[in-house]
């Protein structure tokens, strides 16, 4: 017979390992992350036109350092725009007031994350602040629209009539 | 004329294997709440099913992570995401080859054993001794075997997906030179709790499909030695098909 003390010490490592593991996949592979007694923080707020498919849990950083995290993200009806809640480390409460908030990409696939820019004002933002000056996401479908738009331009018209539209266009392509 | 004949009644066959393993599965259900009351036996069954099957799973995660890791990474360097490696390799290691290669090692570790084990229990009367003695054997013995597969399964899986995690990052982060940070910053941002659920569930249904296949297959073992082998056979077969045409069927419903 096994020993029946080393037998269960392996089961109970083993069944700890297991739901450590869990834990593990649960809140460090996920951006449910369980803050252990939550850090020092406060929420500022910014409208922005279009918030792309930015997300709950972004990153909000400031020179490319991560200062915060995206909590919440709702839709004003009044002047139609997105309101995100982002939620700034306490130690980061050096930020000036008039700072501006922008949407980048992570690289050419990834997601979205707000990116902060400081001003020059002597006051720095708050608990439950405003940010005032927003610049929205690039989408990349108006970005291809405009591209498109611009290069239906000039050779739709070389191709249809000739004679009606900017006619130098024929003979800058055959060059 | 007898081919098709064969064919209909191995047809018939296995469409009767089937209603007897599901008579099995709730015979084992109904008797398991009075198991539950011998729990030591249970725990007993997660050391054989568990804890014996911790290295090679620990050690097949941590190469299977590897291996993700020098893919992924070949294939993201080319659209220049190298970065995406952490959420790549974290998306296919909880929801598809955590449990499914658990699954798989599994059945083929303690799957086998448990079949084999109370195959010979069958084929040395241990089983009949009992039923003599008005103990239940399928109380006794087979049900907390199940419960112990049932129970170990789904931490062997996890155990799997992060050991398997952490050798993506060696390979990634330590031999590859992507940033630490950005590997696991964007497997926080692309992996959401569902996925992750998506896996826990897949692993406990497989943990009830392979257990209740190995204790089925050694309970109707014919009680010689070829039929503990054919029944230890049919164990890892048919563990590893059902767990194949489980995990389709369970990602066609999650998505």
């Amino acid at each position: 017979m096994r020993n029946s003390r080393s037998l269960s010490i392996g089961t109970g490592l083993f069944i700890v390992l297991g739901f450590a593991a869990l834990l593990f996949l649960t809140t460090q592979t996920t951006n449910r992350g369980i803050v252990f007694g939550s850090k020092p923080h406060y929420d500022v707020t910014a409208k922005f036109d279009n918030i792309g498919d930015l997300r709950v849990g972004a990153p909000v950083s400031m020179a490319g350092v991560e200062i915060g995290r995206v909590v919440s993200i709702s839709f004003d009806s009044k002047d139609y725009k997105a309101v995100v809640v982002m939620r700034i480390g306490e130690q980061y409460n050096q930020i000036p007031s008039d700072s501006d908030a922008s949407i980048y990409t992570q690289g050419l696939l990834g997601g979205k994350f707000v990116g902060l820019t400081a001003g020059g004002a002597e006051t720095y933002l708050k608990n439950n602040d405003h940010i005032d000056f927003t610049q929205s996401a690039l989408v990349l479908e108006n970005l291809i629209g405009q591209l498109v738009a611009n290069f239906a331009k000039t050779p739709a018209a070389s191709d249809s009539g000739q004679a009606k539209a900017n006619p130098p266009a024929t003979p800058e392509k055959t060059k | 004329m007898s081919g098709f004949k064969r064919l209909w009644s191995s047809l018939i066959d296995n469409i009767a294997r089937l209603g007897d393993i599901t008579r099995f599965l709730l015979r084992l259900l109904i008797a398991t709440p009075a198991s539950l009351l011998r729990f030591d036996l249970v725990l007993e069954q997660v050391y054989n099913a568990g804890v014996l099957s911790l290295i090679i799973v620990m050690l097949s995660g941590l190469f299977v992570g590897m291996v993700l890791g020098l893919q992924g990474f070949q294939l993201l360097q080319r659209f220049g995401s190298e970065e995406a490696l952490g959420t790549a390799t974290a998306i296919g290691l909880v929801k598809e080859l955590g449990p499914v290669v658990t699954a798989l090692l599994f059945a083929g570790r303690a799957g086998t054993a448990l079949a084999s084990e109370i195959g010979l229990m069958r084929a040395t009367d241990q089983l009949s001794a009992m039923e003599m003695m008005a103990v239940d054997p399928v109380r006794r013995v087979v049900v907390p075997r199940f419960l112990g597969g049932v129970i170990a399964m789904p931490l062997l899986a996890a155990i799997f997906s992060m050991i398997g995690l952490y050798g993506a990052q060696l390979i990634g982060v330590q031999i590859m030179g992507i940033d630490s940070g950005s590997f696991w910053s964007q497997m926080r941002g692309g992996v959401a709790l569902a996925d992750v659920n998506q896996g826990i569930v897949k692993s406990l249904i497989f943990g009830v499909a392979c257990s209740l296949i190995a204790v089925y297959e050694g309970y109707n073992a014919s009680p010689t030695a070829e039929g503990v082998g054919q029944a230890t056979t049919r164990t890892v077969v048919t563990s590893a098909v059902m767990t194949l045409f489980l995990d389709y069927l369970i990602t066609a419903m999650f998505l």
